[in-house]
């Protein structure tokens, strides 16, 4: 238990330490890196909060693609980063003014659930019984109970994929592509022409 | 809920033993090595030559379209890992409702083949 404590102190620490970071890194690619840190420290305490499945998400998922998407974007964008952090301590009220917003929806959520958990969801959340690995309880509910938000995900997908193909993909004109079924269709006598040349003259 | 995170424990004696190998390392060299500070040795190196710019450069957004439709996939996939666990329990209902969802999935993969997403010019 005295092990489990520590480790929750530690990677919590790390994790709000590795936060601050990522908005106060002078060098936007730290920035990101320092936000990988996060996600590997929140990956651990999902682990120790008994939600395995979600923390190898959290790393295959956060770590391996999203990080990716955000480092792409920092090199996208063509801005003098110095220029953009001249501004910083003026956007200061705004942004602590939704961090407060956020801070006391949480309190007013948590307090609520402490007060009177509310009856027929904590069946559902609650961990789950004994001998029954963490994968497996949130497959036997996910795919039968909550199947329309499963699909709602599916179509959520969808339209992610969708959307992405029809903002960034360019054609760009005059790129010459191989046609393979036209290569392999090219037949000998369209290719092909058989001239009779006289000796001594040219064609 | 003590039982499997005691499975955990040798990641977190791995982690111990990384980052202590790690501070060792580097605190031995900062205690033991001699050190000639030189600003030269922190100028960017590029073949005996003057660095042309930055090392950041814009490039294509084409990147940027590979690595969502990688991460769409990849959530896909996550999907399948509890149903493929749980499909002993949830019996045929549940295993149409992933049929379902892969055909969703399908419509787009589709589109995005007929559209040439996949190709690189």
């Amino acid at each position: 238990m005295i092990v489990q404590t520590l480790t929750f102190c530690l990677l919590a620490a790390v994790t709000l330490a590795s936060g601050v970071m990522v908005i106060s890194a002078r060098n936007p690619v730290h920035s990101v890196l320092f936000l990988i840190l996060a996600f590997f420290n929140s990956a651990g305490l999902f682990v120790l909060m008994g939600a395995e499945f979600l923390a190898m998400i959290m790393v295959i998922v956060y770590v391996g693609a999203v990080a990716v998407l955000f480092l792409f974007v920092v090199m996208m964008l063509d801005i003098n980063f110095v220029e953009l952090r001249q501004g910083f301590l003026q956007y200061l009220p705004i942004g602590g003014l939704v961090g407060l917003i956020m801070l006391v929806e949480l309190l007013l959520v948590l307090g609520g659930w402490a007060i009177r958990p509310p009856a027929g969801v904590v069946a559902a959340a609650e961990p789950a019984v004994a001998g029954v690995s963490n994968t497996e309880a949130l497959g036997s509910l996910l795919y039968t109970r909550y199947v329309y938000l499963f699909q709602a995900a599916g179509m959520v997908l969808l339209v992610a994929m969708i959307g992405a193909i029809v903002l960034t993909l360019r054609t760009r004109a005059g790129v010459r592509k191989q046609s393979i079924s036209r290569q392999v269709s090219r037949r000998r006598d369209e290719a092909v022409e058989v001239k009779e040349v006289a000796p001594g003259s040219g064609i | 809920m003590q039982g499997f995170i005691v499975e955990y424990l040798p990641i977190l004696v791995f982690l111990a033993i990384a980052v202590g190998m790690a501070i060792v390392v580097v605190a031995a060299s900062y205690v033991a090595a001699r050190h000639y500070p030189d600003g030269e040795k922190l100028s960017p190196y590029e073949c005996g030559f003057e660095a042309f710019g930055d090392a950041r450069r814009q490039f294509d957004v084409r990147f940027y379209l590979v690595a969502l439709l990688f991460i769409i996939f990849d959530l896909e996939v996550a999907f399948l890992f509890p149903w493929a666990v749980a499909l002993g329990d949830i019996g045929v209902f549940g295993f149409w409702s992933m049929m379902i969802f892969l055909v969703i999935l399908t419509v787009g993969f589709v589109y995005e083949w007929r559209k040439g997403a996949l190709e690189w010019e």
